[in-house]
């Protein structure tokens, strides 16, 4: 059976290679240090004291008792946050931001979901820090909850925020409401694009709450030594956007706030918001002891960002001959208690993979008493997929139209305008759409009752965004290799692997490390699929700046002129003496006695990001008595631009899709009437073990990326997007009944098929 | 502290005496009193396998053992899969295989892997699955997991 | 957690005076699976945590062919399902010593931890009580025996008394032509708790055609494991036959009083029981006629 195929146009010495990653020993042997190993000499132990209901008003708040249990050196509340004291007129514009960002961290007047942060107490240990928890008295008057996008919509829902207006369509509004905006994207003539259409469906869809599911739970540690100078040590996607929402929520200057990312236990979007650092250090700063927080499972499912809850309405036309003429499409997503679900990015990608003339979006950010969403791996993109590659199968279906071939016919490509306006560069799209139908898995028969076969594709945008990356020539030839970015997921080597390859030397001698924030420049987070593209971009500019002082110096010595020297795969040799030639190694063992070292340094912020493609094809069995469904094979094709490290991108393929599995078949968070999760730990929210897959096939397609010297695209987060709707539409094929809610649990498959 | 209690363990081999509390479990006391912190906590339940050990012999999650139930007994964690002459081949096959990404649960595996591996070298997929299935993993889908312990058996016998 | 304080007694006796000298603060540890996850989340609490896996009684794993078979309250799952007289007499005891949690979990859980956290879904409860299991129980006014069935009187509630403890259950020795099974229904494959789940235990007579008698359990349908009797006692002496085996998975179904809750609704539950009664009832069948 086929497993891992790699299509590529262009070969490379370390680029495309499959390096072992230089942080993988640590990792294989527990040496690595994530945030939860930090270790400080008189380290205290904090503990959070959280919202028992969905939606409240805090009465009254009693520490007193806490404050006075022995082995407790500090409790705080929202009062120690610099916001209680600022004033509407000094805050101006900035007032309603910080309040929310505050509000956020420690609850004032109002808790807006279980699990809101009210008080917290640094103690000798975890266990004190939990008894202390349960001598702080809280009186709640409770309120009623608003749990979803069509409960919190409503004209007489209960409202979250009393000076929430909705921004509509830019205007703002003169009425509070849990709309916090309504925004809308349109191109062409809707109506006379459903006039010239043969088929018209028009289809609701629902999808629950979902969690990123990282292993490692949150976790920071914080010092604030008494000349003000704050030191956080944290599991973080963006140590810089850490320091920013500390320094923004503590008024605090940006310079004395340095944060070291710890090794990372996973994120997939999850770990960006700055949830525990801005607590851990006021309790340092009232203890004067450095303070660890730690999460736990229940805390992570309900204090940090799960994806938003979504119900969308897609209505789509076509002609006979398989071409979209039109298409209307409503997205209400949660934001949870705080404005600012991934609505507006749904709406951008709910229609990117195809050329459609006539199209309307509209796009509603609602806040509900759920945890405030954090991105997830392509933020919206995957529910919106859900919707629209859903109504697509069905028009198919009625057309007698091969999916794909249905795809292939409305595919965007190079020079099609999105709905909401960028034109396409050079993609990806059609070549992926043609290996998914060439792969052995599609033309494969798939016999027997109760099978389905599914396809889909996914879009996401891919970011370019800020990174920095210093290289140092060592003596020996080898250098070190400075970078502000995360390492998640293996990206050392794949930014590694950059510079060996621009600067012509082995991977083995590049030796990359991830710093604080205060020993490099701003670099944005590990996220957005934009690592390897944008701080490989880096490290390229830094081995570039690296090598004009490496001809420079060569020039030098060979008192030659820098035009005449050429640096062509690790060697310098002057253009018309073959005589004046030195390796790369030879001239760093010269460079200390010829002017000093040599350091490249850049700092980026590029605009040539390539947009990603996937198409996944997916088999199921479902068992009539029981519902369950059974993944029996997948198939995932996507377009890389470049695979700098097959393995990894494979390995962001198989996990994006196993994420994807786990959205569509049983992961959800479960409320009970009150708001409460029912389902907050690793048994009841149920993510794929390794029991209930088969491996995943991948396909790797490499159309360039024109805007990256290797053609990188980014690759992390269009593999969740098809598995939402591939599955959906194999499980319609396989029970004869169609799949409008996600996710698919053997309840709602029975329920569907009877 | 009052009411520490006095522990005389083995671990990774090395006689080991500690003190904790009655209501530390052994994951704390590894990682919070000895400092060992390869073995990982990622829902202090028992559901994610992530702070795997050997306990006599048998894999077993130490957030749902008492450190003071080690009195006695023989404990093995990822600190002592590694031997000074190299990484085990478990350990290998994971860093050739891709076989993590953030890593986190990376010595739950390995430990779950390797106890599995010592008692039958020719496990299959559908068996390494089912072993493997207290074990999540959240970046890799598990692919690349079973491949390196399939790997590994053939580093093991060669 | 709470402090605690903890003792590991060496003999029945030692362990009886420490839970007594607590009475309902004191709690046994066996695999600490369920024991130590309540205690943590403050669904239960404890002053006295008494470990009962020194002494030599509940570690016992012992079959004899005319008293049957013996498993100390605290012997974990695995050295249950490594038995080899288990293994060849009571695979229906294997079915769900070899699913309840994971490796790790099954290194320490034990079948009487599982019996007296008393849970609704707990896996061991249906395939002991459809097998006819007895739970031997030592307390400070000496031993007494209490049928699985009647063990269980509500969620994490169960008969016995303060200073009282599990030692072991007996399963009687398997009659000539009988077979059991038990399956659950979880969304995945392992590492879930039941939405549903059925233990059936079947006697046939020689010719393998025809039930002598039936016990049938069921799992998270109600607030206690379910003994459905009448649904056992309606295949006695009936042919083997899906009519017979319909009728007895209807029964099945009308002993089940589930709730909806995050792991299923009423009617998929009541509708599970159905499916999985006529599965462990073929599947015992089987093993009875020497199939599997």
């Amino acid at each position: 059976m086929t497993s891992n195929i790699v299509l590529s146009e262009v070969e490379y010495n370390v680029v495309g290679k499959r390096h072992v990653r230089p942080d993988g020993v640590d990792k294989v042997t527990g040496r690595a240090q994530y945030g939860a190993d930090v270790q400080l000499a008189g380290l205290l132990q904090a503990k959070v004291l959280r919202s028992p209901h969905a939606h409240a008003r805090i009465k009254s708040l009693d520490t007193s008792a806490a404050e006075r249990h022995p082995g407790v050196y500090a409790v705080v509340t929202a009062a120690d946050l610099p916001f209680a004291s600022l004033t509407r007129e000094e805050l101006g514009g900035d007032y309603q931001r910080l309040k929310f960002a505050s509000n956020h961290v420690l609850a004032t007047d109002k808790t807006l979901f279980k699990g809101h942060p009210v008080a917290a107490v640094a103690a000798d240990s975890l266990h004190v820090a939990e008894e202390a928890l349960n001598l702080i008295k809280v009186e709640y008057e409770v309120l009623p909850p608003a749990m979803t996008v069509k409960q919190a919509m409503k004209p007489n829902a209960s409202l979250l925020h009393d000076d929430l207006f909705t921004s509509e369509l830019g205007e703002m509004s003169d009425k509070p409401s849990n709309v916090a905006s309504h925004m809308a994207f349109e191109a062409g003539d809707v109506e006379q694009g459903f006039q010239q259409a043969d088929v018209v469906l028009e289809r609701e869809y629902e999808t629950a709450s979902v969690h990123q599911g990282y292993i490692e739970p949150h976790n920071s540690t914080a010092f604030w030594n008494a000349d003000g100078q704050l030191n956080i040590w944290c599991s973080t996607q963006g140590p810089f956007v850490v320091r920013t929402n500390v320094a923004d929520i503590l008024r605090h200057p940006v310079s004395k706030v340095k944060v070291t990312p710890m090794e990372i236990g996973g994120g997939f979007g999850g770990k960006i918001t700055a949830y525990l650092e801005p607590i851990a250090a006021l309790l340092s700063r009232k203890s004067g002891r450095p303070v660890k927080l730690l999460m736990t499972r229940t805390e992570v499912f309900e204090a940090s960002g799960p994806a938003p809850g979504t119900w969308m309405k897609v209505k789509l036309g076509a002609s006979r001959d398989g071409r979209i003429t039109a298409a209307d499409i409503f997205l209400a997503f949660e934001a949870g208690a705080y404005p600012g679900s991934p609505v507006m990015q749904g709406a951008a990608c709910a229609l990117a993979c195809y050329d459609v003339p006539n199209a309307r979006i509209n796009g509603y950010d609602v806040v509900v008493n759920k945890p405030k969403t954090a991105a997830y791996r392509a933020p919206g993109s995957p529910q919106a997929a859900f919707a629209v590659e859903s109504v697509i199968d069905e028009i198919c279906e009625q057309l007698n139209v091969d999916p794909l071939e249905f795809r292939l016919r409305n595919a965007s490509r190079e020079g099609v305008r999105r709905v909401e306006g960028p034109v396409f560069r050079r993609i990806g799209l059609v070549e992926c759409l043609e290996a998914a139908r060439n792969h052995d898995h599609y033309s494969a028969p798939l016999e027997g009752p109760y099978r389905g076969r599914g396809v889909a594709a996914g879009f996401w945008f891919n970011r370019g965004f800020q990174s920095a990356v210093n290289i140092s020539v060592n003596p020996d030839g080898t250098v070190n290799l400075i970078e502000g970015s995360v390492d998640i997921g293996g990206s050392r080597a794949s930014i590694a692997q950059q510079a060996a390859e621009t600067l012509g030397i082995a991977y083995e001698d590049v030796k990359p490390t991830v710093v604080d924030t205060d020993s490099i420049g701003y670099t944005m987070v590990t996220g957005g699929s934009r690592t390897t593209f944008a701080t490989g971009w880096a490290a390229i500019e830094a081995a570039e700046d690296v090598k004009t002082q490496m001809v420079e110096r060569a020039a030098q010595i060979w008192d030659a002129s820098v035009d005449d020297v050429e640096y062509v795969d690790g060697v310098l040799s002057h253009k018309s003496d073959p005589e004046l030639r030195m390796t790369f190694r030879e001239l760093a063992r010269q460079l200390l006695g010829t002017g000093g070292g040599i350091t490249g340094a850049s700092n980026v912020d590029p605009a040539g990001e390539g947009n990603g493609f996937g198409v996944h094809v997916v088999d199921v069995e479902v068992d009539p008595d029981t519902g369950k469904v059974t993944i029996l094979r997948y198939t995932a094709v996507q377009d890389a631009g470049k695979a700098i490290h097959p393995s990894y991108v494979e390995g962001q393929m198989q996990g994006g899709v196993v994420q994807g599995i786990g959205w569509a078949l049983n992961e959800e968070y479960f409320f009970s009437d009150q708001g409460q999760m029912m389902n907050s730990s690793f048994l009841d929210y149920r993510m794929p073990t390794a029991l209930d897959l088969p491996m995943i096939d991948t396909v790797i397609v490499e159309v360039a990326n024109p805007g990256h010297p290797y053609g990188v695209r980014g690759v992390g987060e269009v593999p969740i997007v098809p598995p939402l709707p591939a599955i959906a539409s194999a499980i319609s094929h396989a029970i004869g009944a169609r799949i409008n809610r996600l996710p698919a649990n053997p309840g709602a498959v029975l329920e569907a098929m009877s | 502290m009052p009411g520490l209690v006095h522990v005389s363990t083995t671990i990774n081999g090395n006689p080991t005496d500690f003190l904790c509390e009655p209501r530390q479990s052994l994951l704390e006391v590894l990682r919070d009193v000895l400092g060992m912190t390869g073995t990982k906590e990622g829902c202090n339940d028992g559901n994610c396998g992530a702070c795997t050990v050997v306990l006599d012999g048998r894999i077993v999650t130490s957030c749902l053992v008492l450190g003071v139930e080690a009195q006695g007994k023989e404990v093995s964690t990822i600190e002592g899969v590694a031997s000074p002459e190299g990484l085990h081949p478990v350990q290998l096959a994971f860093l050739e295989n891709a076989a993590l990404q953030c890593g986190i649960c990376t010595p739950g595996f390995i430990v779950a892997s390797k106890a599995l591996l010592d008692r039958e070298p020719d496990a299959d997929e559908g068996r390494i699955r089912h072993w493997l299935a207290g074990n999540l993993c959240r970046c890799t889908g598990y692919d690349k997991i079973v491949r390196a312990v399939l790997d590994a058996e053939d580093k093991m016998k060669a | 957690m709470e402090a605690i304080e903890y003792t590991t007694p060496k003999t029945i006796a030692e362990a009886v005076q420490a839970m007594a000298s607590a009475g309902d603060r004191a709690r046994a540890l066996a695999g600490g699976t369920d024991l130590l996850v309540q205690l943590r989340g403050g669904r239960r609490s404890a002053d006295l945590v008494v470990d009962v896996k020194d002494i030599p009684e509940l570690n016992e794993v012992s079959y004899n062919p005319q008293s049957g078979l013996t498993i100390g309250a605290a012997a974990p799952c695995y050295q249950i399902y490594a038995n080899a007289d288990v293994a060849a007499n009571y695979p229906g005891l294997v079915d769900s010593a070899s699913l309840i949690g994971s490796i790790q979990i099954q290194g320490r859980a034990s079948l009487g931890g599982n019996l007296c956290n008393s849970a609704p879904s707990a896996d061991a409860i249906p395939p002991m009580i459809a097998m006819g299991g007895v739970a031997n129980i030592a307390g400070p006014n000496g031993t007494r025996q209490v049928a699985v069935e009647d063990f269980c009187t509500g969620p994490g509630r169960n008969v016995l008394e303060s200073g009282e403890l599990l030692v072991s259950i007996n399963i009687p020795a398997p009659a000539p032509n009988s077979g059991a099974n038990y399956l659950r229904f979880i969304p995945r494959n392992e590492m879930d708790i039941a939405v549903a789940g059925v233990g059936s235990a079947v006697v046939l007579d020689s010719s393998g055609q025809n039930f002598v008698s039936a016990r049938i359990a069921l799992a998270s349908v109600a607030p206690t494991p379910v003994f459905a009797r009448e649904a056992g006692d309606s295949l006695a002496g009936k042919a083997v036959s899906d009519e017979s085996i319909e009728e007895a998975a209807r029964l099945a179904m009308e002993a089940a009083v589930p709730i909806t809750d995050m792991r299923g609704t009423v009617r998929q539950r009541i509708h599970l029981v159905g499916v999985l009664t006529r599965r462990t009832l073929n599947n015992a069948i089987r093993r009875a006629r020497g199939e599997e």
